[in-house]
């Protein structure tokens, strides 16, 4: 069972290395849209992201209620629980 | 009708990834072939090939840029941002004004396979990612440029074999000339990799000299066995006469004829009429005459049957005493889609700097060809018309002639 830690640690290393965002930028708080400036072709690419680090494959309705990057932790500790 | 001049060039190829490089490589007879031990793994019948690297753009693009762009692309972003520096093209100038692109482009066989392979793997379509589907189409390289570039005129690719890259420029001068655009960024590109030419090598029309690489491309002579394939981009800029005079832009040729036409008969093997048709037809519109030519860049592949009906319809329209020819595709090998439009950068270069590149590996022209007044060592020589023949499959034939202003 992967921990919360290490899941927001992934999460923020391919957001960094691979989506190119400012470390300074990576807050729970943060809007994916707005201040990480992901559009929708990047969801497609966080799908993508999700299931080569995770092993597990997201949906399009997965992303429905998701905001912030919080949203987006979340999101991944409950599809691995 | 408007005058079409050429305002910026730019080139990334086997024989330099830059305009300064390309020249120094022209006049010194340089090739650009290699043995690929990739594509004789890979069940190649011949393994040669001209060879670039996938350009490092991570410096220059985001990532949500660059994921779009494939090799033909990122070949094309490099020729092409030389080409607006040359030319004097600011983003600026881009934003403001109505600037165009065309774009000969006639596969994206690596996109295409990766990520088809990526799915068959996955059994999903979303694991491709979101770059796939624009890597993949066959207007990759005029879709990411103009987004890129933030371009708002005339967009879209030409695909016409071999042919590609000439069409795009005639295409652009007659958009041009007839007063529709004043600038379009135009050129062609080919990807390089073990994909892309497989079915071509398969029909056993590649030179299979392999302990030789650079002797394997050897347009008009006797003894040549077969084209090699090759790849890169190059960019033009085309522009209105009085587009960049306005603007006060380097003006360094005028386009003065675009003649076509298409064989009508054998879908890989060329006839005579048609190229020498296309000739005319380009010294007609260029209200010029056979003799008023002083150089034609070949088309000549390296392939039997190609280079010797390229000689007879240079003779039919030149004749006796006809103008200095040489394929620079003997130094280069055969740049595809992208040929059409490096061959009149190959051929501009040489009219700036006045000489004429060398037809290497030339030992003894055919009987076809000694009639040709083939240059086969650099020659210093000051000279102000042009014309540059591109063929393709399928009997698409283009001629382009430009002269020094």
């Amino acid at each position: 069972m992967m921990t919360k830690e290490v899941i927001i640690e992934k999460i923020n290393a391919f957001l960094i290395d691979e989506f190119e965002v400012d470390g300074e930028d990576i807050t729970p708080e943060a809007n994916l849209k707005d201040t990480l400036e992901l559009d929708s072709l990047d969801f497609v690419d966080l799908v993508v992201s999700i299931e080569s680090n995770f092993g597990v494959k997201l949906v399009g309705e997965d992303f429905i209620n998701v905001v912030s990057l919080q949203d987006f932790y979340n999101l991944i500790e409950n599809k691995l629980a | 009708m408007e005058r079409v001049v050429i305002t910026g060039m730019g080139i990334y190829s086997c024989i330099g990834k830059n305009l300064d490089e390309v020249k120094t490589s022209l006049y010194n007879g340089k090739s650009g072939i290699v043995f690929d031990e990739d594509r004789k793994d890979f069940g190649y019948r011949s393994p040669l090939t001209g060879m670039v690297e996938t350009p490092d753009l991570t410096k220059q693009l985001s990532r949500r840029e660059r994921i779009s762009l494939g090799d033909e692309g990122a070949y094309a972003y490099v020729a092409t941002m030389e080409a607006l520096n040359n030319a004097k093209i600011s983003q600026e100038f881009l934003n403001e004004n109505e600037v165009g692109i065309l774009y000969g482009n006639d596969s994206t066989a690596k996109a295409v396979v990766d990520s088809v392979d990526k799915i068959r793997d996955k059994k999903d379509t979303t694991l491709v990612g979101s770059g796939a589907i624009f890597q993949a189409m066959n207007s990759t390289v005029t879709m990411n440029l103009s987004t890129l570039f933030k371009l708002k005129g005339i967009n879209f690719t030409i695909s016409a074999a071999c042919a590609s890259g000439s069409h795009a420029i005639g295409m652009a001068y007659q958009l041009i000339k007839s007063g529709l655009q004043d600038c379009i960024i135009c050129g062609g590109a080919q990807e390089i990799n073990k994909y892309v030419m497989g079915s071509f090598d398969g029909l056993g029309v590649f030179g299979m000299n392999l302990e030789n690489p650079e002797k394997a491309s050897r347009p008009f002579d006797k003894h040549r066995d077969g084209l090699v394939p090759s790849g890169g981009a190059a960019t033009l800029i085309v522009e209105s006469y009085d587009s960049a005079i306005k603007r006060g832009a380097p003006i360094l040729a005028e386009i003065l004829g675009y003649g076509f036409s298409s064989n009508g008969e054998h879908i890989s093997t060329p006839n005579v009429d048609g190229p020498s048709k296309a000739m005319f037809k380009a010294i007609a519109q260029a209200n010029l005459k056979p003799s008023d030519i002083d150089y034609v860049n070949a088309h000549a592949t390296s392939t039997p049957v190609g280079d010797a009906n390229e000689a007879k319809a240079i003779f039919q329209v030149f004749g006796e005493n006809g103008p200095y020819v040489s394929s620079t595709k003997s130094m280069t090998g055969h740049e595809c889609w992208m040929a059409g439009a490096s061959e009149v950068i190959y051929s501009m270069l040489m009219l700036q700097y006045g000489f004429i590149a060398p037809n290497i590996n030339l030992d003894e022209p055919d009987d076809d060809a000694k009639k040709l007044n083939l240059v086969r060592k650099t020659l210093d020589k000051k000279f102000d018309v042009f014309l540059s023949n591109s063929f393709g499959f399928g009997g698409t034939n283009s001629a382009l002639i430009i002269k020094k202003l």
